[in-house]
Formats: structure tokens, C-alpha cells, sequence
């Protein structure tokens, strides 16, 4: 089975739409949308209802920070994402608000879990950014592979019982391997707000049968998002980061 | 699984003889009705509860070999699931072993050297694929009329993929009496290392001996940071002096100052005449004095020894240039720009070399010219002339060679030089375009159209028609 994964999104519709476009010509069988739906850029309101047709069409959606701080306000964020969560929230529809409300916090689809954060206490949002937390990670759940975002940073974890974690950063567009004597954890890119320091957008494609993971990158207008952001009255970093990714 | 035997059939491949046992595999002759075409499948030994590390080699020899292709490699065809059959299949590699051939060394020094432009040349196309073999050994290079073949990726690494395997264990993997020293503390990306390993190889071939024997502890492969080998020729009397620059060379313990890439180290064996050779050899008093200040300054980090990883220079720019400039006429602003542009390119990387080459036309009938009205060869004219043209570069002798060639076609003679010298970028110049020049083809042209690596056409800007 070949999964696109679309993970962080952050109500980006410029990258949003452009990697929806470059998924559709790779014809994947499934497609997930892993979470942070909104939140940070300019247009929550069109990602939200594209992300409802979507899941109508058949995709898995789940939740994450941004999505749940856009309906029942935020706690414990940054200043920038606090001020853009109250702004999100203040866009979105009662429609648009109980989609978001209503997803959950993570997904199954074979041996894979799918989840926003780390499959370690969903809910509480830690991030996968090293080996301690690949581990606790995993050790949270039986699944071999877990597909997580929520860093933005595109990394695979590869785990053996009794050894440390090995971390790889997949390389862009070419497919990292799967191995079949590790489970993993596989932390995919954002779409609409990287931070790797490659400002196009990632998505994931998972393909089960060829055991491979690739970071897709498509290059979109940042510029406009950019502009939509300072029209918005949103913090200007917002739309700065978006044109070094970062 | 059921141990395998002759007439066992695995996933459609029936087995046919049994070729050797080695520690981790079998290895077996064998068909399948859709692979035309004789077979080997490599069976590993994974015993159950066996060393775990061995699984992970075995997955890593699978993802790598099916990443690469062409004639230096045995030809990947499928592989077994790991939890079910593990085995890989492969084509057939027909031709000696250099097991078998070494056996007999000291060889001849011209056979040395013919083996050692093979074994770089696949060296060279791995390379090439992001791969570094780590374990290159006489076991695992076969010997074919069409060059050399690499065996055996259980210990390699893909630039491109992650190195599950050097993860597994913090000793050395390699094979001691080839095992380069950045290799002993533990880094494994650097191609840089496989040319110590040819190294090894070229010195062993020459003299029948193994540089660094083979020690069996870590510290004993160790000594090879801070102890060098015996000069080759003080172990093989007979043995050039341009193969043993070579195999020193090779063998530095700094990696930045081995070979640029196997292709330039294939360039030099291919012409001795333009090795550079050490005036003379350091004598033991020198040598002792040299030992006692390594032993100063022994409390360096051992990584600093081995020198900087010399990936990211390989991707700075082209290693091996080949400029070729029409002097027939003497120096003028044509050979001037081509001379400028080459100096920008070497410039991209300064472990780069040079090759520059000029044409003496020699007519198809009649009698050719070789002296000139006052009886001075032509040959070496131009040779001089060469050398006085790209003298402003200052490059250090071993940077740079000259090369003379007679030829009917300037053009083939270009294109031939840099397909037998696995040249990675050309420089060449085009004259002003003329009414003859586009009704006859220019040698540019032609060189452009048929060139198999990179190629810059130089040309004066404005330059009036000819």
C-alpha cells in the first residue's frame, strides 16, 4: 500500500494546494492528513473545509495542538502560536470548528500508528527530536512503524530491542529504506511551515510493500503566503520563516 | 528453513553446486527459468540466535547491491525476505579470483599495474554510485576480460542511506591487513578509504608481501596510524620507483593526501612516465628523526591523524580536467581563454589535476612531417610549447602532465583520450565560425556531440571570422 502523508499544514493554501497536486500524480492509495491542519498561516478557514472533503473522499485525518487550540483556545504555546491560535480561532466557522474538534488523536492503518506528536500520551503533545523521545515513543505502543510530525523536522528513527535508536534524516525526494529488523519512527516534514531549512513543501509518501519512506518536497509561492500573512495583521516572523524554512 | 543443498529450489532458483563456504554464507551455483542465464545465490548463516549484527549486514548487502548497476558489480536479481529466506541472487561472474591470482605474487609489475588500473576503474564506477565497499581484499574482486569485478557489500556503505550497520558495533569492520586507518576508528563513509585498501593491494601484488600483516587486536591495526609500511622497494628491490610514489600515495595516512579519487589514481598507473617521484627517499637517520617528532606530538587526537573526510570535496568540482589547445599556429587569445577558463575550474577543487593535450596532425597518405625546416623534431616543439603554454597556472608537478598525441582527427584524438582516461570534464576552444568550419564540422562539435563526461567550449568574445 503507498500512504501520502500530509502532516502540519498550518493553514497554509498555497502549499497546501501544491503538494495536494504533486500527491495526486504519484496516484497513492491512501491519504492521511497527520494533524496542525491550522494554525500559524492565513487561510484556516479553506484548509479546514478542504481537509473535511478530503476525509469525505475517504482520508484519514487526525488532530493535533493547533487544531485543538483553535477550538478550545490555547495554553502553554509560544507567543507567536498564541497569538495566531486566538486569530484562528476567531476565522473558523462552528462547521469548520467541530470538523476539527471532532478528529482523533491517532490512527491505525496495517502495523502502522499514525499520530500528530509521539504515540507516547498523545494528548500531551511531546515532540519526537532525539532518541530519547523515538524511544519513548515506541515503547508506547506495539505498532512497528509510527508516522509522526509535529517537529517539522524530517528524520526516521531505527530501533532494535536493547540498543539505541539510529536517527537518519532522509535525504529530499530520494526513498530511505525501511529495515525489516527495526521498528521505526518516522517523523515526517511539514507541509506549510518548514523548518529544516528547505522552505518547500514535504510531504511523505510510506510505500508498505517496497518498505520506503520519501520526503517529497514541492516548491511553492511563499511570497504570496507571505503577504496574506501581513494582510491578515498576523506577527511578521510568520511569514518570514516561511521564505528560509525555518 | 531446511539447510540448502544441490537441487534445492528457493523462491523459483534451483541450486546447483556448492561454490565455498565462507564464515557468514554459502554460496551456490544456480538457474531460474526467468533469469536467463547462470546464477550464484549467497545464502547467509543466521542461525537462529545467531549475532543479530549479521542479519543487519545482510539486510544492508541487500539495499545496496540492488541500488547499483553496471560492469563492476555482479548483477543484482532478487533477494529472500529476510524473515522468511534470506538470500540474494546474482548473476554469474565469470573470470579469476585475485585470491587465487595473488597467491603467486610477486607479479610481474606490468600485470600489477594492469589489475590496479581495473580495480580502480571499478572502483571508480562505485564511487560514482555513492557507494564505498570497506572491505576490498583479494577474496572479493574478480578478475574478467572486461575488467575487474567487486564482490561482497556486506560490509559497505550508501552515501544516500543510513548506516544501520555501524551501529551495530563500536570495533572496526573491515579486514585487517587492508583496513584503512579512519577505518580503524570507526568512519565509514569515505571513499578515500578503499584507496588505502587498493593500496594495500598494489603492495602486496608487487612484492608478495602485506604492508601491515595482519594484525589480530584493535590497537594491532592501529599502528598503522602512527607506523608506516617498509618503502616497497626496500621490500621488492625491483619494483619502480613510480609504483612505489603510487602505492605511497595511496597509502597515506591522511586521506586528504591519498589519491584525489580513483579515477586519478587509475590516470597514474596508466602513465608511470608521469608519476612524480620523491628525488630520493628519506634515509632511516631522517626517517627516525621524522618518528621521533610524530612521538611529540602523539597526544594528538587520532582522528586528527587521519585527516579531514574528503566527501565533500568530491563534490566541489571535476578531478581530472583534460584541456586541449591548438598551438599549431603558436599562442594566441584563442589558447589564452581556454587557459583562463581551466584555471577557474581547477581552482573549484585543489586536489583537482590537470591533463593538457595538443595535436600534432599527421596526414592519412603520404609522409608526415617530423622535423621542422631546421631539422628540430616537431614533437618536441610542441611539447615545449605546451608546457610554456600552461606555465602561468603554476601548477605543482604532480597536478599537471603533458600530453603530445599524432592523430588524423584532432577530434577523435580528444575523445579517445578522455574515454580511455575516464576524464571527467573537457575544455576545448572554437574558433570563429567560418563558411568551412560549418560546411566541415568543427572539432568542438564533434567533441561536444560524442564526449561521455562534461565539456566547455571556449571561444575569444567578438573574435573577428577567420
Amino acid at each position: 500500500m503507498r500512504i501520502a502523508i500530509l502532516s502540519d499544514i498550518h493553514a497554509n493554501r498555497e502549499a497546501f494546494e501544491a503538494v495536494l497536486a504533486a500527491a495526486r500524480r504519484l496516484a497513492p492509495d491512501r491519504l492521511v492528513l497527520l494533524g496542525d491542519i491550522v494554525g500559524y498561516g492565513p487561510e484556516p478557514g479553506f484548509c479546514a473545509d478542504a481537509a473535511r472533503e478530503l476525509v469525505a473522499a475517504g482520508a484519514i485525518a487526525i488532530r493535533g495542538n493547533h487544531d485543538e487550540a483553535a477550538v478550545h483556545g490555547p495554553s502553554g504555546m509560544t507567543p507567536n502560536a498564541h497569538e495566531a491560535a486566538l486569530w484562528t480561532g476567531a476565522q473558523l466557522s462552528p462547521e469548520q470548528k467541530a470538523f476539527l474538534g471532532g478528529l482523533l488523536l491517532t490512527a491505525e492503518l496495517g502495523s502502522v500508528l499514525f499520530v500528530h506528536a509521539s504515540a507516547r500520551d498523545p494528548a500531551a503533545w511531546h515532540y519526537v527530536r532525539d532518541l530519547r523521545s523515538a524511544e519513548a515513543c515506541l515503547a508506547a505502543t506495539d505498532a512497528a512503524t509510527v508516522v509522526c510530525g509535529h517537529t517539522h523536522l524530517p528524520t526516521i528513527f531505527y530501533a532494535r530491542a536493547g540498543r539505541e535508536p539510529v536517527a537518519f534524516i532522509p535525504l529530499r525526494n530520494v526513498p530511505a529504506p525501511l529495515s525489516a529488523v527495526h521498528r521505526h519512527v518516522v517523523v515526517v516534514g511539514a507541509v506549510g511551515q518548514p523548518r529544516d531549512g528547505d522552505p518547500a513543501a514535504c510531504f511523505t509518501l510510506l510505500d508498505t510493500r517496497t518498505r520506503e519512506v520519501t520526503m517529497v518536497r514541492v516548491p511553492y509561492d511563499t511570497q504570496e503566503t507571505a503577504r496574506k500573512i501581513r494582510a491578515a495583521g498576523l506577527p511578521d516572523w510568520l511569514g518570514l520563516r516561511l521564505q528560509i524554512g525555518r | 528453513m531446511e539447510r540448502p543443498h544441490t537441487g534445492s529450489v528457493i523462491d523459483g532458483f534451483t541450486l546447483g553446486e556448492r561454490l565455498k563456504a565462507g564464515g557468514m554464507a554459502s554460496l551456490w551455483h544456480a538457474r531460474h527459468p526467468e533469469h536467463p542465464g547462470p546464477l550464484v545465490v549467497k545464502i547467509p548463516v543466521l542461525d537462529p540466535g545467531a549475532d543479530v549484527s549479521a542479519i543487519v549486514g545482510y539486510e544492508t548487502e541487500v539495499l545496496i547491491h540492488k541500488r547499483l548497476s553496471g560492469p563492476h558489480v555482479p548483477r543484482f536479481v532478487a533477494s529472500g525476505d529476510l524473515s522468511r529466506l534470506p538470500f540474494i541472487a546474482m548473476g554469474l561472474v565469470a573470470g579469476t579470483s585475485l585470491a587465487d591470482r595473488i597467491r603467486q605474487a610477486p607479479l610481474p609489475f606490468a600485470e600489477v599495474q594492469r589489475i590496479g588500473i581495473a580495480i580502480a576503474t571499478a572502483l571508480a564506477d562505485l564511487h560514482r554510485q555513492n557507494v564505498v565497499h570497506l572491505d576490498l581484499k583479494p577474496e572479493n574482486v574478480i578478475l574478467t576480460e572486461k575488467g575487474a569485478v567487486l564482490l561482497d557489500f556486506g560490509l559497505a556503505r550508501h552515501a544516500e542511506l543510513p548506516d544501520l550497520l555501524g551501529e551495530e558495533s563500536s570495533e572496526p569492520m573491515g579486514t585487517s591487513a587492508y583496513i584503512a586507518p579512519e577505518q580503524v576508528l570507526g568512519e565509514r563513509s569515505d571513499p578515500a578509504s578503499d584507496l588505502f585498501a587498493l593500496g594495500c593491494l598494489l603492495y602486496q601484488m608487487a612484492s608478495g608481501e602485506e604492508p601491515f600483516g595482519r594484525p589480530k587486536t584493535v590497537p594491532g591495526m592501529k599502528r598503522r596510524l602512527y607506523h608506516a609500511p617498509k618503502p616497497l622497494r626496500a621490500v621488492s628491490e625491483q619494483a619502480p620507483a613510480w609504483l612505489e610514489a603510487i602505492v605511497s600515495r595511496c597509502l597515506e595516512v591522511d586521506r586528504g593526501r591519498r589519491y584525489a579519487d580513483a579515477t586519478r589514481l587509475a590516470f597514474d598507473l596508466r602513465h608511470p612516465e608521469q608519476v612524480t617521484v620523491a628525488r630520493k627517499r628519506p634515509t632511516a637517520e631522517e626517517r627516525s628523526l621524522g618518528k621521533r617528532l610524530v612521538d611529540l606530538f602523539q597526544k594528538r587526537d587520532e582522528a586528527d591523524v587521519t585527516g579531514a573526510p574528503t566527501v565533500a570535496r568530491r563534490k566541489a568540482g571535476p578531478s581530472l580536467v583534460l584541456t586541449a589547445v591548438d598551438l599549431s599556429e603558436g599562442p594566441d587569445a584563442l589558447a589564452a581563454t581556454i587557459l583562463a577558463e581551466t584555471s577557474r575550474l581547477l581552482a573549484a577543487r585543489p586536489d583537482s589535476s590537470l591533463a593538457c593535450l595538443t595535436v600534432l596532425k599527421t596526414e592519412i597518405l603520404g609522409e608526415t612531417r617530423t622535423v621542422d625546416a631546421e631539422g628540430r623534431s616537431l614533437y618536441i616543439g610542441r611539447l615545449v610549447a605546451l608546457k610554456d603554454w600552461a606555465r602561468p597556472l603554476h601548477l605543482p608537478e604532480d597536478r599537471v602532465s603533458y600530453h603530445v598525441i599524432e592523430a588524423v582527427s584532432a577530434a577523435d584524438a580528444i575523445l579517445r583520450y578522455a574515454e580511455h582516461n575516464d576524464i571527467d570534464h573537457i575544455v576545448l576552444g572554437a574558433r570563429s565560425s567560418s563558411a568551412v568550419r560549418r560546411h566541415l564540422g568543427s572539432v568542438s562539435t564533434k567533441v561536444v556531440a560524442e564526449a561521455h563526461c562534461s565539456v566547455s567550449v571556449v571561444r575569444v568574445k567578438g573574435g573577428s571570422e577567420e
